[in-house]
């Protein structure tokens, strides 16, 4: 066994995730122990890395497209485009902490917002309140989600495949619901509310902080997030120590079926429309910005923080590609290279912490 | 040719094994769980190349890189997990990697015809080449496996626990094979646990320990059957245990067990341990040792009797209800059942409590650390730092951890299931004192462990298991290895047929 000689404030191994000012506090010397010893460590390097990246991004922005880049409009666009996808990554980065994947949550947001729309567009329409169309949403995903938990934790499917199944079936229900159009939503108090702003900044950019922040701390400081990471990082363990892990895994798919129900909300503010197309393929940009921000995609590690980075760098790429009138085509390529090289530095910090 | 010598020291599970196998013999390769033997294997299949050592074929050095290559050479292995694709036929399987190569254009008649040969000569004319694989039963999987291996022409024929799967009949049949095998000059390495197996069809034998050879080539006529299990289970290094204090009489029994079964694995077992009190689990490798430890956790579901805890019945097939009675399971496998070996020591530490010291789901991670650290320093798990991952620990340390787990969960009854695998001598005595801390401070301890010296030292009384049966109970007092082992190989089948 190699001991690691180090200073007092070494990197032990960190259990969760990190802020960059706790990263770089940690970076710093600090002599209040084991506090600020247990953020430091491969996650910081990797969360410092991103931030790294994604400052590097906006120097190019800034560059290349000059004020129409670095202004505070542009930035709460990105924010504000970065939020669906943003909340739907918090609770992909759940389940694949815990040791699954969901790829249905594109659909289950579809098939939400259709939901909702309907509720919205039937004879009380313009009486209907804004908690209505939330609460369908919301509890639209989280009845998906039981289902893909259901199936993954007692009926033993496993999650690629449950969940693909719900991908196409929710898909189609959204189809037969809608008859394939889309659904306008013109619920002016449900509008006034998710398009409007507050204190200078939009609300669906406030709900994605919300919900990033309510999953730092159900993930890093709750009973709820260590079943999380024990299920995913042991599942045997977990259960002889006790852990029903079959519950735990169903509440985390219906978790993510949540967040899709909230994706699908925000979704509806920003297009004002119902769409079984809404949602189409964001599982694999969640996925991606979950892998990327740093958590494990085997499960047992992840992190809030870097999955907001990995979202963040995904939508300000785009906005800087947008602005210098650089094709999508070419950013899908740019994408794809962010998302491997990500990996391949994971896998190496991986190793590192594994020999010490 | 004057015969095969092949050497390997210096991997981690294979710390310095040697082998030799002569032309035309059958060579029994023995040992426990983890003593090596299936990476033995897999470095003759080409599976893992050796960090060290050579392997000599025919008296020169050759180097096996994959599997193609040891085929190719003239080893043919029939590893232990089935190795046959469920979804092609019997001589698809047959003849699987090397179908076109022999065979040409014409290859699935040709293919169709040597697998009948190939079958009727072991003895099995009745499976069809055209059968699906997947559709056949675990003996009849096994016999393509076999006959995959006869159709490379191997000179060496490495056989994995092939009976592991067979009834009686059906080994007799494998065993004219193999004579028929070695009557053409072709070595055979055979690995089972069933020693009767050995004494019937072996020629020599080598047994591994914990990565190494600690006899090699024994001539299987001149070594009796108790000396064989000593080897394979004894210590080299002898081994003081703590002193047992006598069990006050007016102790109440904690855990009760009453003619618990799991069908097929054991049946009738009972046992009650009072606080205070150690009972050992002595018998061989698939006795049903583990299997009753599980079951009475709830990690497996009981298909008969009860566990009673402090006179309260446990619900069958819940860990968690265990885990609230206040018992705790020290699995067999340490790293994949126990641990999560990424995590800070105290995480792994508190795995069980988290919950409870939480606030309202609120997880209180000073407590965790502080609690931690209490059992770090009692039971000495070194390095002391509680924020290390459990992975950089060494064995030992890390069966503190599990240990220290349920110390902090307060346990009443401690299952241990081969507490010291894996752990250096020092470590041992440590955690052997640690055992006897735990009884003595009112807990029940039941242990489980191959070596029967084990048993015997650490605990007040004893179980011997043959076949999911006990076959003896009581103090360990009045009872020595011997006869353990006379138990042991007396209730096994072959014993008693004999």
């Amino acid at each position: 066994m190699s001991e690691q000689s180090a200073p007092p404030t070494a990197p032990a191994d960190p259990p969760g995730d990190l802020s960059r000012v706790e990263a770089l506090a940690a970076a710093a010397p600090a002599a209040t122990g084991s506090r600020w010893q247990q953020l430091a460590g491969s996650s910081a390097v990797r969360s410092l890395g991103l931030v790294i990246a994604l400052l590097l991004l906006c120097v190019v922005g800034t560059a290349t497209a000059g004020e129409r880049f670095a202004s505070v409009d542009n930035a709460l666009t990105v924010l504000r485009l970065a939020a669906v996808i943003g909340v739907l990554s918090i609770g992909m980065t759940f389940v694949i902490t815990g040791g699954g994947i969901d790829l249905s949550v594109g659909s289950v947001l579809g098939l939400a917002s259709v939901w909702a729309t309907t509720v919205a567009t039937q004879a009380i329409a313009r009486d209907t309140h804004w908690i209505v169309i939330v609460t369908t949403a919301v509890g639209v995903g989280m009845v998906a989600g039981l289902v893909n938990g259901v199936l993954i934790a007692y009926g033993r499917v496993v999650a690629f495949l449950a969940t693909l199944a719900m991908l196409v079936a929710a898909r189609g229900l959204a189809e037969i619901i809608s008859d394939r159009r889309n659904q306008i939503v013109s619920v002016d108090p449900f509008l006034d509310v998710f398009r409007g702003d507050l204190l200078g900044v939009p609300v669906l950019v406030w709900t994605f902080a919300a919900v990033a922040v309510a999953g730092w701390f159900l993930l890093n400081r709750t009973t709820f997030g260590r079943r999380t990471v024990a299920v995913g990082g042991n599942p045997e363990a977990a259960r002889l120590a006790g852990i029903r892990v079959q519950r735990h895994t169903v509440l985390l798919y219906v978790l993510s079926g949540a967040t899709a129900g909230i994706a699908a909300v925000l979704l509806l503010a920003r297009t004002t429309s119902g769409s079984s197309t809404n949602g189409s393929l964001y599982e694999l940009d969640a996925i991606a910005a979950v892998v990327v921000g740093g958590t494990l995609l085997a499960g047992g590690r992840g992190t809030i923080v870097g999955t907001v980075l990995g979202v963040l760098l995904f939508s300000t790429l785009t906005n800087v590609f947008i602005q210098n009138d650089v094709s999508s085509s070419v950013q899908q390529v740019a994408k794809g290279v962010i998302i491997v090289a990500a990996v391949l530095l994971q896998q190496r910090f991986a190793r590192t912490s594994r020999r010490t | 040719m004057r015969g095969l010598v092949k050497q390997f020291p210096g991997a981690r599970a294979l710390d310095g094994v040697d082998l030799e196998v002569r032309r035309g013999e059958v060579h029994c390769l023995l040992g426990q769980n983890g003593a090596g033997k299936s990476t033995l294997i897999k470095v003759l299949a080409g599976v893992h190349r050796p960090d060290e050592g050579e392997v000599r074929w025919q008296g020169r050095p050759v180097v096996l890189p994959d599997p193609v290559a040891a085929l190719r050479t003239g080893i043919a292995t029939m590893h232990q997990e089935l190795d046959v694709v469920a979804g092609l036929t019997v001589a698809e399987n047959v003849f699987l990697g090397h179908e076109l190569s022999r065979f040409g254009v014409s290859s699935r008649r040709a293919a169709t015809r040597r697998t009948r040969e190939l079958l009727a000569r072991l003895g099995h004319p009745e499976l069809s080449p055209g059968a699906e694989v997947g559709r056949l039963s675990a003996a009849g999987q096994q016999v393509v496996s076999m006959a995959r291996a006869l159709s490379h022409d191997a000179q060496l024929i490495v056989m994995d626990e092939p009976s592991a799967v067979l009834d009686p009949e059906e080994v007799a049949n494998l065993f004219r094979v193999v004579e028929g095998l070695t009557a053409a000059g072709v070595a055979v390495v055979y690995i089972s646990h069933r020693l009767e197996e050995i004494r019937r069809i072996g020629d020599r034998i080598t047994v591994l320990k914990d990565g190494r050879t600690v006899a090699r080539g024994l001539p299987v006529a001149d070594t009796p059957t108790p000396d064989l299990i000593r080897l394979m289970t004894g210590r080299t290094l002898g081994q003081t245990f703590p002193p047992r204090p006598a069990v006050p009489a007016g102790a109440e029994a904690v855990l009760e067990v009453d003619d618990l079964s799991l069908a097929g694995v054991f049946e009738h077992v009972s046992m009650t341990v009072r606080a205070g009190e150690v009972v050992g689990l002595a018998g061989l490798v698939g006795a049903g040792r583990s299997e009753v430890l599980e079951t009475v956790f709830g990690a497996r579901r009981a298909t008969g009797g009860t566990v009673t805890v402090a006179g309260r019945r446990l619900r069958p097939g819940s860990v968690p209800a265990a885990v609230a009675a206040g018992v705790g399971l020290a699995p067999e496998e340490r790293k994949s059942q126990g641990l999560l070996l990424d995590e800070a020591v105290y995480r792994n530490v508190t795995l069980s409590t988290f919950a409870r010291s939480s606030r309202l789901g609120w997880l209180d991670e000073a407590g965790e650390r502080e609690a931690a650290r209490e059992q770090v320093r009692a039971l000495d798990v070194r390095p002391h730092g509680v924020e290390r991952a459990v992975r950089t620990l060494s064995g030992g340390n890390q069966q503190k951890v599990v240990l220290a787990r349920w110390l902090v969960h307060g346990c009443r009854v401690l299952l241990l299931d081969e507490p010291t695998r894996g752990v250096d001598v020092g470590a041992r005595a440590e955690i052997y004192a640690l055992v006897r801390d735990l009884s003595a401070s009112g807990a029940a301890v039941v242990v489980v462990s191959s070596e029967i010296e084990e048993v015997l030292g650490l605990a007040d009384r004893v179980l011997v298991l043959a076949e999911g049966r006990v076959v003896h109970t009581g103090p360990t007092a009045d009872i020595d290895e011997h006869r353990v082992l006379d138990l042991v190989m007396t209730a096994s089948p072959e014993g008693r047929s004999a």
